[in-house]
């Protein structure tokens, strides 16, 4: 509340010293590698760089997210800009995307196992970790429950400090396997130096039409239609820079999807 | 400070409003629902006051267990405090747990002691009846493991001892059940029975029948396989363990069963009717009352929803979830089942009480149970078969559109069923159900059951709507809202005979206490917002409150003390599933924070604080 009450500070005395607006953000102070309130995010980075081509200061307000967020937070104006959202993403107006990923099996390098399918017997017997979101399971649980390995799945919390808890499971034999949103395992994963090998989930959807990649866009409320223009003329600027950051956090990347 | 002028609104029912709905084959209408705000019939006009002709057992004044008698009635024959003098009552003396968490603990009276268990970190304390103000006797602590807090679902609540044998007999958050001497508080013996690493705790009340304590696990919603241990009261060692989900083998299914309805017939369903091995972590949890008929030496409880939340993943229907079964007390020994809700798609726990009773029906003497569960029905079901009588909607449903008697199948509404990526609006009732734990009470006196439950609808949200920042994920969000008439809470006298209601009082919130009827013709439950009340068992009529200091979600009890006077006890101290918005201090802005309840109560934090104190009520 403290930092929404600053930013909302901010917003009445830009117009006196003649500047635009901040662009005010909504990010998690603690859901690294994304964001983080010290600011050491790929999407804390990211905003900042797209509120400087803007011309705008950058203005982070801090929000849990999870259930009711959109509804209760960003409906309710508490900020100009999600990053972090998938394209497409309803009730909100999405920009380009900035980056796509997948979800991606974890195995033990030593393993030499480099699981990608669903269906590969070696699961069969392993405890296999999932990122527990809210109540539910990542999506990778509807393949996985259909391909009869529901007793083996392990959910783990992975929000907040909790982030790396699941790869670092996984180096610690605790979990057979995992099946984790791959910008979170390669961050995680390289920021601990595991002895532990992603790879991409094959195919990357689900029989039932659920998605195991997405592309990654900022969002905007619906009738931003000219805030969402300029994103995406900055985003379009800016994706070497992005590319390179995401590389700095190790965060696995696909091609854009195919249209 | 004690009585005071009412506001609230008591509706009462003309015998032609509510249609007999016996074969249970329509679902109340929304215009029944308009029937109930219109009329303005006198008492006793609805559901017919008769009195109750069936045996009850023996009351000593005291209260032994949770559910005061086997069968579960919460009745008690005391009848100095009446609807003539209780508008005197007055605060006795009070106790501070120092456990400011939701206290769902029924108080046990035994011996002249009180004997009161806390919330984590459940703490037991001995209060002495003999002396003025009650003075404390012992405690003791059981010093349970912290990371149970983290496995809880629904706030760290525990519901209550049970006396038996000498021994104080209750469970604790961590997974243990623990004997202490009633006298001196000494630990007589103390089994681990749930794996808080696998999700399991425990928070209910166990029972014991002859030599033997039943204790169930709870943790349905973390992909737990639920189970009913019975331990020998003597030293702890466990007699029988009968799972909920599985193989029959552990499911102590063999030669004695013999459900009622071809659908629970075969070999072996509690694996058959999930995917493969989905029913390791299937949930089924038994964290209700359980009753006890000693003419057929049969327990019955319910088991809980089956796990994970989402249906899409364990298509079948799930058994032997959201149902109850009967079994021999000695042994174990699934008799007969009955699933309520097969296949639940909305949370809808089977654990709700059932209340036994000898009914006249149809010309004759039925021995039967009388359940008001999650899924809307008022279920009266012959407990010697498993045969459904009749079910009966008792609150506004759009999920439903009846029970097959024939088939015993619950007849679904199937727009309503949760699809991933498909938002569902005005699901009725929701995922507490129309009635969640908070146990009801029955009066021979008046013939009703009153039933303490929930008036609610839901909109579930697309997945596309959830949103955490850099992680797409597929999810359900839930919005719990008033159903028709705008109050979230209703106590109802409901007529078991008729199958309607007799009088029903409305609550803004929930009313997530339970009950205890008295000869004295008063029905004695609490409000969230902390009114402690005695009404009226024939019209409802509130006859007397009282303000305590934080909201109210227990079970009322009423003994004699040792001066020979009446006493009425309540633990005060909001929190459960969804009073852990106060307890534990949770964001309503968010409205579907506790799973949904936040949108419902957005306003509980500022009509009530945390607190966890017991109070004691006597005529002057």
């Amino acid at each position: 509340m403290c930092l929404r009450s600053l930013s909302f500070v901010l917003l009445l005395i830009t117009p006196a010293i003649g500047a635009a607006a901040p662009l005010r953000i909504c990010a998690d102070p603690d859901n690294l590698p994304f964001s983080s309130r010290t600011l050491r995010g790929f999407d804390n980075r990211i905003a900042v760089l797209t509120a400087h081509e803007l011309h705008r200061k950058p203005a982070f307000v801090w929000t849990r997210n999870g259930r009711g967020f959109l509804r209760e937070r960003f409906n309710k104006d508490a900020c100009d800009v999600l990053m972090g959202a998938p394209e497409k993403m309803r009730g909100v107006l999405t920009t380009i995307p900035y980056y796509r990923s997948e979800y991606v099996f974890v195995t033990r390098s030593r393993e030499h196992l480099k699981i990608a399918s669903f269906d590969d017997p070696r699961l069969n017997g392993r405890k296999i970790g999932l990122q527990a979101l809210d109540d539910n399971l990542s999506p990778p649980s509807l393949a996985l429950i259909r391909t009869g390995h529901v007793a083996q799945l392990v959910g783990i919390n992975s929000s907040g400090a909790h982030g790396p808890d699941i790869v670092r499971a996984v180096a610690d034999n605790r979990l057979g396997t995992a099946v984790v949103w791959g910008p979170l395992a390669g961050y995680w994963i390289a920021h601990d130096h595991l002895p532990l090998t992603v790879t991409p989930v094959s195919p990357l959807a689900d029989a039932s039409g659920v998605p195991f990649a997405f592309s990654i866009s900022m969002a905007v409320h619906k009738r931003d239609l000219k805030l969402r223009d300029q994103l995406n003329e900055v985003l379009t600027k800016l994706s070497p820079t992005v590319a390179r950051i995401l590389t700095a956090y190790n965060v696995p990347t696909l091609a854009k999807e195919a249209r | 400070m004690a009585s005071q002028k009412m506001s609230f609104r008591v509706h009462h029912i003309k015998s032609t409003a509510a249609p007999v709905l016996a074969l249970g084959l329509t679902v109340l209408p929304l215009g029944c629902h308009k029937q109930l705000q219109n009329v303005e019939s006198p008492a006793g006009m609805g559901g017919q006051i008769r009195p109750y002709t069936g045996a009850m057992e023996k009351d000593d004044g005291q209260w032994v267990r949770a559910t005061k008698d086997y069968a579960n009635t919460r009745y008690s024959s005391l009848d100095q405090i009446n609807t003539g003098n209780v508008g005197a009552l007055k605060l006795a003396w009070t106790f501070d747990t120092g456990v400011p968490r939701g206290q769902e603990a029924a108080p046990i009276i035994v011996n002249n002691t009180m004997y009161v268990v806390t919330p984590w970190p459940n703490k037991l304390f001995a209060l002495d009846l003999t002396k003025p103000g009650a003075p404390l006797k012992w405690s003791y602590d059981p010093n349970p493991s912290p990371a149970a807090k983290g496995e809880a679902c629904c706030d760290w609540v525990n519901r209550g001892a049970v006396f038996a044998d000498g021994k104080i007999i209750y469970n604790t958050l961590d997974g243990f059940t623990i004997a202490l001497d009633a006298n001196s508080g000494k630990l007589l013996w103390r089994t681990h029975l749930a794996d808080i690493t696998k999700g399991e705790t425990i928070t209910m009340a166990p029972m014991v029948v002859h030599d033997k304590v039943f204790v169930g696990n709870s943790g349905g919603e973390y992909g737990v396989r639920g189970w009913v241990t019975a331990l020998n009261t003597k030293d702890g060692k466990v007699a029988w363990q009968a799972y909920s989900t599985g193989p029959d083998n552990e499911v102590l299914i063999g030669s004695r069963f013999k459900p009622y309805y071809a659908t629970d017939k075969g070999t072996d369903l509690g694996v058959k009717t999930w995917p493969p091995d989905a029913w390791r972590i299937g949930g089924g949890t038994v964290w209700g009352f359980l009753s006890y008929d000693p003419s057929s030496n049969l327990i019955y409880y319910g088991t809980s929803n089956p796990g994970p939340w989402n249906p899409e993943v364990r298509p079948g229907d799930n058994k032997w979830t959201s149902g109850i079964f009967a079994r021999d007390a000695d042994t174990g020994e699934a008799v007969w089942f009955y699933q309520m809700s097969p296949h639940d798609l909305y949370d809808w726990d089977g654990i709700n009480e059932n209340v036994l009773l000898d009914l006249p029906w149809q010309g004759s003497t039925r021995k039967v149970l009388v359940r008001a569960d999650r899924n809307g029905f008022m279920y009266v079901i012959d407990r010697t078969s498993g045969q459904v009588l009749s079910a009966t909607p008792f609150v506004y449903s759009t999920t439903t559109t009846g029970v097959d008697l024939q088939t015993g199948a619950l007849k679904r509404e199937l727009s309503k069923a949760p699809k991933t990526g498909q938002e569902i609006r005005n699901i009725c009732p929701t995922a507490p159900g129309a009635k969640d734990w908070q146990p009801s009470s029955f009066s021979p006196r008046t013939g009703l059951l009153y039933v303490p439950h929930q008036n609610m609808c839901a909109d579930e949200e697309a997945e596309e709507a959830n949103y955490i920042q850099g992680t797409p994920y597929v999810g359900v969000t839930d919005r719990f809202y008033a159903g028709p008439g705008g109050n979230e809470g209703e106590l109802m006298a409901w007529d078991p005979i008729n199958g309607k209601k007799a009088w029903t009082v409305t609550d803004k919130y929930p009313l997530w206490s339970g009950t205890v009827a008295t000869a004295g013709d008063l029905v004695f439950y609490g409000t969230m917002e902390g009114w402690f009340r005695a009404a009226n068992a024939r019209t409802g009529q509130t006859l007397w409150q009282f303000k305590t200091g934080s909201g109210i979600i227990g079970q009322p009890v009423t003994y004699k003390g040792p001066d020979g006077k009446q006493y009425v006890a309540i633990l005060s101290g909001i929190g459960g599933w969804p009073g852990s918005i106060v307890a534990g201090d949770l964001d309503t802005r968010d409205a579907s924070t506790s799973s949904g309840w936040g949108g419902a109560l957005p306003d509980i934090k500022s009509v009530t604080a945390p607190g966890g104190t017991l109070y004691v009520f006597a005529l002057p």
